[in-house]
Order: structure tokens, then C-alpha cells, then sequence
């Protein structure tokens, strides 16, 4: 394993006064999984894009079996043997496998399509790495783990001989990625090399010959996967030990603060819920699992006033939750919700306007003069500056715009907001959709503790995640969701890692055995 | 050749955008100067003097600018929750014909009523019409999705139409030797003219007063909030509790009633009377405007004096130097591309990547 495919030298790029690349160099063997460990914002992506040729880099060099790859195109690395699988998929739903693959590597002014010698080759490529796909199924059918197959295959067709994999584990269940860990295997055996982005450090553990780890921009470690730990990766990961939450179990589960009876959902773009019950207890923690896009929107959304409830009925306090957004806030219900960026926040408006969104139409923050509600500007301004200081909002003052904010302090504005009622009194429900996705380890640390605390002051919490670990950290019970169903809330105690990986794919049936039978 | 986004915009780049971007269209104006085969400096000079440079000049800068800050405003709060009304027009004409139903007279005859109540009642009915005229298109986009560009752009032909017929029917004047031309406004609901000899009248104060309203809404009231917040970002707005429909219907009758009141207030300031060429597209000019004022009602009152003189000088250096007065269109659509490219430029950085590389 000593033939280099890919050298990376003094590689650096700066976005304004940010340096995303400082100075790194890197190598890639023949045969060798190598990851790219580091937090978001840490520079991976950045990496990758200028190898792949999205970025030009400011300073540094590339070479690719010998020969410099030109900066800046695309389609010289695709030539030159580089193979990307973004972790969102670039994949046309309403074409067929076949086609998906074979898009974009046929010349436009050519009448005929060579359809016929591409399936013999899309057929191959899936034999010799045991990638099982039906070429002629609509990748719009097709699950998640089925998808990320035809982007590997997408790429292995081209000639790919060095494949980079964006974050490829965190939309799979666990069964998935076992069966993807099996792919790479028999890809290096083939002689591929493979680029291994992450943040997950088990996983990293698990498949890669050797480890890179990114700190703001800089490469501040290479190590062999065999003579590292975990803990060693996290040090060097963050910088510093970050002690994440334990398991904390709960201590005094109270009464039933939300209750939901058999609830349906009408099929909207982004999932729905079939016949859903559940009970949410005050003081206690439960956590949804399931692989995104199974009906976690719809449930975030309705318990979160922006979803109209189809059959069913949901209880709150004893009365029937209320449809809209404001009425939800007032009595006492705090939401997070999944996309801090689209959803969370206006990052056009100000940091202060932001803080007090959800509650401007209380009379804390507004009365009503004229005809119309005149926001009392000083009151808001105080209480936007008190969860900024009480959760430590960082990197933009009241007055910018939040978009300023990185993802982690936009978080916590989001928490802030949330938690922190103008008369001090504590939410009662929380609903917390993917609280720590995207986040460092710091800040995920810091979401997580801040959700234990509200449930030993007397919350009932609801937590949605695809993140396993978080939902074994955080849940004192857990139920499953799949295809808009949900189980039976269990205690932790109950599920194993296996159970909640079958139960993640529905019906018991397991991925892996799908792709042996297929 | 692609944009990058500027982690933040310098100072000096904020205030060099708008001085260049006036240079850039005094250079543009000036090729085609030039091209007429007229002396630069002189048509320059010329328009400035004949939109600002006497006290007659300005007083008919300001009339001109009275409906088009009107018409600014309605497109500032409309665009700046998203709905695009670019159905102004004919909400200025629907203004106007509603003005002149309460208030119109046959020759000689009497007002039902005291002015002090028919002025309020016919401005109002004039902000009605209009905030109707857009009530549609904004439930058709809030409930099935219908884009608002294309209905309210077709609104105004269905309304130009209809002010026609009416204006050859059952409100035509039998006195205007078979014109196509309203009734006329009962005398007493004139506004006045407070400087002899111009035609400058009390609309301006009309007009000023309600963009520092709105200036007062958008940033003092919840109901700004909710018209910014769902103009930046509808999800997170409607995440965040603010009621989408009522805001919509909110902004439409502003919008509406703004456009609506620009054409009563023309006619009860200047006209007199409603024709066909009342507005010289006032409506579509309202949307340059409050591009040009980035959205701020304040910024409005600015964007429209400086179009106003623009219009108003071309029209007399056009008599002294002969340059059509098209060149006074030309500068204000030059500025509104070279302001709208400069904000652009203090935000993203042009990259140039070098062929062939």
C-alpha cells in the first residue's frame, strides 16, 4: 500500500476573514480508506469541494496518480478518476436507475443512446462490488440505503477510482451502514481508494486504515485507525475535553401533559402520520427514532401549530391542543424546530427581533394603541438581551441580523426563546425536532443538558432525532417511527441497538437481508 | 464569472454603491446624449434646472411627485411581504372613478352633502376600490396558489377597460364635446394650492404623512414584523406564529388603498376629473420607486422627488437642447439597474475565473 493516488499540498482557501483551509497536505494509497474526521465548520467539505473541483483553492496543489488535476473543474476530476457522493443525493426521482446513472456522461448531440452497453456496464460494476440495484426501477421508489447505492454505482460507472463519501452513514439505519461498511471493504479490495467524511468517531474507528483530523481549517492529526482511541480522536477533534451528557434517568415522572389518541395526518410533501398515539408525561423525556422522512415533520409540525390535524385527537393540559403557532407558545409549549436556518429563525431580522418572535403578540411585548399592536421596543429589547446572556449567544449583537450566527449560537437563541416565558414560568411541553443536528460537540453537549434540566424542573419532552446516540443519551422511553406509524413507547431499557435498527427499517425486515436476497 | 457572498459588507462599500451607481448613470445618460448630438454638460444643467432650479420648477417636481409616492408606497408594503402587486395602475384607477362617484357633479349642479363629510367618504371610497381590486389576487394566491404577478397584471387591463366604458358611459361628461372624460369633482373637494401660481396643492402632506405611517408600522407595530418577517421568510414567520392569511389580506387593502388614494388624491389635486391619460403609468412607475428606495417608505419620499425631476426636467430641456424627453425615462431606468446592481455589489464579490485554464 505504498502507491500514492491523490496528494494533496499546502492546500488553503479563505472565504473572507475565514479560513475554511490552512496549509493542508495530505495522501491517499491504493486500496486505503482514509477519513476525514472534524466537527461542522471544521473544513472538510471545503476540502473535498476544492478537490472535486467545486472550490479553487488560493494556495497549494493536487495531483491525482501523478498528474495535476487542473483547479477549479469539475469535470477534470470526474476524468481523472474522482467520484463524489454528496450526502445529499444528486438524484432524479422521476428516472430510472438506469437512466440516473447514465445521465450526463452521453454527448448531447448524439441522436442515438448506447442503453443497452450502459446496463451491461451498470450491471457489472454492481456484481463486482455487490451493490444489488434493479436497473430499471424508479429511483423515486427506491429507500435511502437503495438511493446512496446508486450514487456510489453513479460514480463507480464513470470510472471512478478514488470515491469520496460526504457524512454517507447519517441518513441510513444501523443496518444500512453495516451494509455499506461491507461495500467499502470489497471496493478496497478491489483497489479503490476512498475518502471517509464524518463527524461519527465509532464509525470512523470501524472502517478506515488511517484518520485525518480537521480543527478550524488546520490538519492537527494523522493517525493509523489501529493505534488511536476514541477518546484520543475526540481530544483532538474539539481541542479540549467536552464531557457529553451521560444517561440520566428520570426522577419523578408526573401526569399526562399531552396526549395523543390514534392521530392521521392528510399526505403532505413531507410525510405524514398514521393512527399515532402517544403520551407524554411531565418530568419525563421521550425520544422518536427513525430514519428522516418517515413522518417526523408532520409529528414536529402538528405538535408545533403549523400542521392541520387530520383524524385523531390530541390533548393538551386536558383540552384540545390549539391549531395555531402563537396560541401553542402562550400556554406554555416550546418548540425546536428541525431546520434552524429555513425555520428557526428570520436571518434577515435582528438577533432581538428573533428573541421575542414567537411571544410578540403577549402583552408583554406589545399593547394595543389604535387600532394596531405597538411592540414596547425596550421590554423586548431586555428580554432578547437576557437569553442572550443566559444562553450565551455568541457572534452577533441584538441589533445584526441573525443570520450572523453560527449554527450553534443560532441554537441557542432558539432554546433561549423556547424556555425562557417573559414571567418566568417554565414550558410545560417541549417538542425538540433534531435539536443537535449540524451542531459541535460543544454545543451539543450544551442543548442536551439544558433539555435534562427542563424535564427535572417538571417538562414533558419530546425529542426527535435520526441520531441514535442521541436518542439512546437522551430517551427515557423510546418509540420508532416508520412509513408515518409509530410503536409502542418503550423504556430504554427495552430496545437494543439491534431492535431499534429493525424496528428503524419496519416490520423487522432487515436491509442487509434485502440486498442477499436481491 | 460567478458571485460569491461577503461575509459582511464594508462600510465604505455601502456608502461608494450609490455614488457610483449615479455615476454610472450620468455615463450611460451621456452616451446617448451625445448621441442626440446635444452638448453634455448643457442637457444636464438643463434638466437639473428645470426639476429643481426655481421655485416653479420645484413646485412642479413635488405635484408630479404627490402620486408617485403614493403609488411607491402601495409597492413598498406590498413587495416587502412578498406579494408582488403590479396591479397599481389600475388601483389608481379604480381610485379615481370611485372619487369622482361620490364626489362627481352634473354641470351646475349641488354636492348631496356637506364637503366635511363627502371628502372623507370619497377618499375612503377611493381606498376601498383599490384595496378591493387587490383583495382578489392576494386570497387567490393565499388559498390555490395563483400567482399574484399574473393576476394583478391582467387586473389592470380588465380595470382600464372598465374606467373606459364608463368613462363613454354612464359617467362621461355630455359637457366635453364627446371626450371620453368624467364628470367633474364638485369644486369644494379641491385640494387647495397653497402657493399662488403653482400647481403644487395639499396632497404632498397627504402623501408625506402616510409614508412615516408606514414607516411608524413597519417598525414600531406587530403587524410590521409580521409583514417583514413574512417577506423575509414565510416558513419561519408562520413557525413563529405570525397569521399568514390575515397578513396578507392586511397588506393587500394597504397596498390596494394607497394605489387607490394616489388617483383620488390626483384627481382631487390636479385633474379635476378622471380621463384615460390621467396617469402617465404612475402604477408601474410606484414599483421603480420603491426599488429605488430599497423598500423604505422614508427612502420612498426621496426615490419619487428624484424621478419627479427627472420627468419634470427633461420636459423643459427637451424645449431648450431638443434631446427627447425619452432621455428622462432612460435615467431613471439606468439608475434603478445600476442601484439595484450596486446593492448587490456591497453584499457578493465578482469572481472572474480565467478561460481555458
Amino acid at each position: 500500500m505504498t502507491d500514492t493516488v491523490l496528494r494533496l499540498q499546502r492546500i488553503s482557501k479563505r472565504f473572507g476573514t475565514l479560513v475554511a483551509n490552512d496549509d493542508i497536505s495530505l495522501e491517499l494509497s491504493r486500496g486505503e480508506v482514509l477519513a476525514l474526521l472534524g466537527e461542522n465548520g471544521a473544513g472538510k467539505s471545503t476540502l473535498v469541494s476544492i478537490l472535486f473541483g467545486h472550490y479553487e483553492a488560493d494556495g497549494g496543489s493536487i495531483e491525482v496518480f501523478g498528474q495535476a488535476l487542473p483547479p477549479g473543474q469539475p469535470r477534470a476530476a470526474l476524468a481523472a478518476g474522482i467520484g463524489m457522493v454528496h450526502q445529499h443525493f444528486t438524484l432524479a426521482d422521476n428516472l430510472t436507475v438506469l437512466d440516473n446513472v447514465m445521465l450526463g456522461t452521453e454527448p448531447l448531440w448524439r441522436p442515438w443512446s448506447a442503453r443497452r452497453a450502459a446496463r451491461v456496464r451498470l450491471l457489472a460494476a454492481a456484481q463486482r462490488f455487490g451493490l444489488a440495484v434493479q436497473p430499471d426501477a424508479l429511483v423515486g421508489s427506491l429507500s435511502v440505503g437503495e438511493r446512496q447505492r446508486v450514487e456510489i454505482l453513479k460514480a463507480l460507472v464513470r470510472g471512478a477510482r478514488i470515491l469520496i463519501l460526504d457524512e454517507p452513514t447519517a441518513v441510513l439505519t444501523p443496518q444500512e451502514s453495516e451494509a455499506l461498511f461491507a461495500t467499502l471493504a470489497q471496493m478496497v479490495a478491489e483497489g479503490l481508494s476512498i475518502i471517509f467524511i464524518s463527524h461519527k468517531l465509532g464509525e470512523v474507528l470501524r472502517v478506515s486504515n488511517r484518520i485525518a483530523v480537521l480543527r478550524t481549517g488546520k490538519l492537527v492529526a494523522q493517525a493509523a485507525a489501529s493505534e488511536v482511541t476514541q477518546a484520543q480522536l475526540a481530544l483532538w477533534m474539539v481541542g479540549q475535553t467536552i464531557a457529553l451528557p451521560q444517561r440520566q434517568p428520570a426522577q419523578a415522572v408526573g401526569e399526562a401533559v399531552c396526549v395523543l389518541d390514534r392521530v392521521s395526518t392528510p399526505a403532505g410533501a413531507r410525510g405524514r402520520l398514521d393512527a399515532v398515539s402517544l403520551t407524554l408525561r411531565a418530568g419525563e423525556i421521550v425520544a422518536i427514532a427513525g430514519v428522516s422522512g418517515n413522518g417526523q415533520v408532520a409529528l414536529a409540525e402538528l405538535l408545533s401549530g403549523t400542521r392541520a390535524l387530520g383524524d385523531g385527537t390530541v390533548q393538551y393540559l386536558g383540552l384540545p391542543l390549539p391549531a395555531q403557532a402563537a396560541l401553542l407558545v402562550a400556554q406554555g409549549i416550546a418548540r425546536i424546530p428541525e431546520d434552524r436556518h429555513a425555520v428557526g429563525v428570520v436571518g434577515d431580522l435582528p438577533v432581538w427581533e428573533n428573541a421575542v418572535s414567537e411571544r410578540l403578540r403577549g402583552g408583554a411585548f406589545s399593547r394595543r394603541v389604535a387600532g394596531l399592536r405597538w411592540v414596547k421596543r425596550a421590554a423586548a429589547m431586555a428580554h432578547a438581551q437576557r437569553i442572550v446572556q443566559d444562553f450565551d449567544v455568541r457572534g452577533a449583537g441584538p441589533l445584526a441580523p441573525a443570520r450572523a450566527l453560527s449554527g450553534g449560537n443560532m441554537q441557542k437563541l432558539i432554546l433561549g426563546r423556547a424556555l425562557r416565558a417573559p414571567d418566568g414560568r417554565p414550558p410545560r411541553l417541549i417538542v425538540a425536532h433534531q435539536p443537535t443536528w449540524g451542531l459541535d460537540v460543544g454545543a451539543v453537549a450544551y442543548v442536551q443538558q439544558q433539555l435534562i434540566a427542563a424535564r427535572d424542573a417538571g417538562a414533558a419532552v419530546l425529542v426527535i432525532s435520526d441520531d441514535l446516540d442521541e436518542v439512546l443519551t437522551l430517551g427515557d422511553r423510546v418509540a420508532v417511527m416508520h412509513a408515518g406509524q409509530l410503536t409502542e413507547a418503550r423504556p430504554i431499557e427495552a430496545w437494543t441497538r439491534e431492535t431499534l435498527g429493525l424496528a428503524m427499517a419496519g416490520s423487522g425486515a432487515s436491509p442487509v437481508a434485502e440486498a442477499a436476497a436481491a | 464569472m460567478r458571485l460569491e457572498k461577503r461575509s459582511q459588507a464594508s462600510p465604505a462599500a455601502l456608502v461608494l454603491a450609490p455614488v457610483g451607481a449615479v455615476l454610472f448613470t450620468l455615463l450611460v445618460s451621456a452616451l446617448l446624449v451625445l448621441w442626440a448630438g446635444a452638448p453634455i454638460a448643457r442637457t444636464y444643467s438643463a434638466i437639473f434646472e428645470g426639476g429643481f432650479g426655481s421655485v416653479f420648477a420645484l413646485s412642479e417636481t413635488f405635484t408630479r411627485a404627490i402620486p408617485l409616492i403614493l403609488t411607491g408606497l402601495a409597492a413598498t408594503v406590498a413587495f416587502k411581504a412578498r406579494l408582488f402587486n403590479i396591479g397599481a395602475e389600475g388601483q389608481f384607477y379604480g381610485g379615481a372613478v370611485a372619487a369622482v362617484a361620490v364626489g362627481g357633479l352634473n354641470a351646475g349642479g349641488e354636492l348631496w352633502a356637506t364637503p366635511w363629510l363627502v371628502f372623507p367618504l370619497m377618499l375612503l371610497a377611493a381606498a376601498l376600490v383599490g384595496a378591493l381590486l387587490l383583495l382578489g389576487p392576494a386570497l387567490l394566491k393565499m388559498r390555490l396558489g395563483v400567482d399574484e404577478v399574473v393576476t394583478t397584471l391582467l387586473m389592470n387591463f380588465i380595470v382600464l377597460l372598465g374606467v373606459s366604458a364608463l368613462l363613454d358611459g354612464p359617467m362621461k361628461d355630455p359637457s366635453a364635446l364627446g371626450w371620453p372624460q368624467s364628470l367633474p369633482l364638485a369644486a369644494e373637494l379641491e385640494l387647495s394650492r397653497p402657493i399662488q401660481g403653482t400647481r403644487l396643492h395639499t396632497g404632498l402632506f397627504i402623501a408625506v404623512t402616510l409614508a412615516v405611517a408606514l414607516w411608524a408600522v413597519f417598525r414600531h407595530t406587530v403587524l410590521g414584523f409580521d409583514i417583514r418577517a413574512t417577506g423575509a421568510n414565510a416558513r419561519a414567520a408562520a413557525f413563529a406564529g405570525v397569521p399568514a392569511l390575515r397578513t396578507a389580506v392586511l397588506v393587500a387593502g394597504m397596498s390596494g388603498a394607497l394605489a387607490g388614494l394616489a388617483g383620488a388624491i390626483e384627481v382631487a389635486g390636479r385633474t379635476g376629473y378622471v380621463t384615460m391619460d390621467m396617469s402617465p403609468g404612475y402604477g408601474y412607475t410606484g414599483i421603480v420607486i420603491a426599488m429605488l428606495a430599497g423598500l423604505h417608505p422614508l427612502g420612498v419620499l426621496a426615490a419619487s422627488v428624484f424621478v419627479a425631476g427627472m420627468l419634470v426636467g427633461a420636459d423643459s430641456m427637451s424645449r431648450a437642447v431638443g434631446v427627447p424627453t425619452y432621455i428622462a425615462d432612460v435615467i431613471v431606468a439606468t439608475s434603478l439597474i445600476a442601484v439595484l446592481v450596486a446593492t448587490l455589489l456591497t453584499q457578493y464579490r465578482v469572481r472572474w475565473r480565467v478561460a481555458g485554464a
